[in-house]
């Protein structure tokens, strides 16, 4: 077995970009699936009753199915019913979409975790319905899913890699490809998977030190 | 759809079925090992278990699949890329087992322990009697939950050539051009094998909370 960094050091600007991809997609996906997330939350917490049902059973369809599996419906079998994406749009279409179904999830569970005696104290003192989301609901709610939140968000850079199967040109299917041109499995791949423990750690940390800088704002 | 193509598509089920248990199974032996590991008071070995647990959790599972799939035969053992896949599966979840078992001793109540010290039993008998079982039983939940996520990672290792669910509907799909219908039809069955694993994991925290002390 030969470790020849070399290979690996001349294909620096295409894994760059590789990289870049990655992050953008991951960015991307994160905003879409908590704005998305949040406001499936909120309909099945407040909307009315079938709403929250179709909901309900979208959400339980994606968190109870494989991601890739999704990925393939959505770009090989979306054509056959008009959708016709190219890879880098179907993949923040899908990932955002997977992501939503799980912050949906931890949202609902922070809605109900929020004390009911904080909300009716709320009314109480007259407050309208849209501030007590903003200024009670919500804030309480940040705080008791932030970890969580971490924890999706983690997974959610573990989860762009699979979108390399449908060709979207971010980092493993970059680093992978140069792996079998050069005839570098090897050497390509131990880089990947030190970016992507790299860009965990840092995402775990950032997450923790995030928890500590808003622990001040904790209720309980 | 025809019935042989379905039942073709009910076999390759099967077949994800017995990838996810074995290493769901092989999965908690090395997570065990690994735990043990991380409590030890041996730095030697708490060292090495707390870097496995944080690459293993760290990396994306196709990534890992690649790197094992590349790297076995580059040092000289050619294997079937089934087994390239059960040792991928077996080792990332591996590591997640172990840190939900380290959970489940640390959550083992202090009282207990210290009344056990005070009935005079020994710490083997302590470990066997209270820890242990304590543990494993907090751990149940944690455990029915990773397999269901390892039930839907192992979709992954059609990439490396292993024929279950996902790549025959793969191939499927590309050989009677219907990637909705065939797809739809993966999806449902893992749906159902999800469902059915979350329905016996309540079963078995209901039995469970029957017998239970804490």
């Amino acid at each position: 077995m030969s470790f020849d960094l070399a290979v690996v050091v001349a294909a620096l600007p295409a894994i760059l970009a590789g990289l870049q991809v990655t992050l953008g997609i991951w960015l991307a996906a994160l905003a879409l699936g908590i704005g998305l997330g949040f406001a499936v939350a909120a309909l099945r917490h407040f909307g009315p009753g079938p709403l929250g049902l179709a909901l309900r059973l979208a959400v339980e369809v994606l968190r109870g199915t494989p991601f890739l599996i999704q990925i393939f419906l959505l770009y090989f079998g979306g054509p056959f019913v008009g959708i016709r994406l190219d890879p880098v749009p179907a993949g923040l279409l899908g990932l955002s979409v997977y992501a939503a179904a799980y912050f949906s999830e931890i949202f609902r569970a922070g809605f109900v975790a929020v004390p009911r005696g904080h909300v009716e104290a709320a009314q109480c003192v007259g407050l309208s319905r849209a501030q007590i989301v903003r200024r009670i609901l919500v804030p309480e709610m940040t705080m008791l899913v932030l970890p969580q939140c971490v924890n999706m968000a983690v997974i959610l850079v573990k989860e762009t890699a699979i979108l390399s199967i449908i060709a979207v040109p971010e980092a493993t299917a970059v680093i992978s490809a140069l792996g079998s041109q050069q005839y570098a499995f090897v050497e390509s791949l131990f880089l990947l998977a030190l970016i992507y423990w790299l860009l965990v750690e840092a995402c775990g940390w950032a997450g923790r030190a995030l928890e500590r800088r808003l622990s001040k704002f904790r209720f309980a | 759809m025809t019935a042989r193509l379905f039942e073709l598509m009910l076999k390759a089920a099967g077949y994800t079925v017995v990838i996810s248990v074995a290493s769901i199974g092989i999965g908690l032996l090395v997570g065990i090992l690994v735990c043990a590991a991380k409590l030890s008071p041996r730095p030697w070995l708490r060292w090495p278990a707390g870097v496995f647990v944080s690459f293993f959790r760290g990396v994306p599972l196709l990534v890992q699949l690649l790197l094992i799939y590349n790297l076995l035969p580059a040092v000289g053992i050619v294997v079937p890329s089934v087994v390239a896949a059960l040792v991928g599966l077996s080792l990332c979840t591996a590591a997640y087992q172990a840190e939900n078992l380290r959970g489940g001793f640390a959550s083992v109540p202090r009282g207990l322990l210290e009344a056990a010290d005070m009935a005079g039993l020994s710490p083997w008998q302590q470990f066997r009697r209270i820890r242990a079982p304590i543990a494993l039983r907090l751990t149940v939940p944690a455990l029915v939950n990773e397999a269901i996520l390892i039930l839907k990672a192992s979709s992954l290792v059609s990439v490396v050539g292993v024929i279950e669910l996902t790549r025959t509907a793969q191939n499927l799909a590309a050989s009677t051009y219907e990637p909705l219908l065939f797809y739809s039809v993966a999806g449902g069955l893992y749906l159902a094998i999800n469902w059915i694993v979350a329905g016996g994991g309540a079963l078995a925290e209901r039995g469970l909370r029957r017998g239970r002390l804490a």
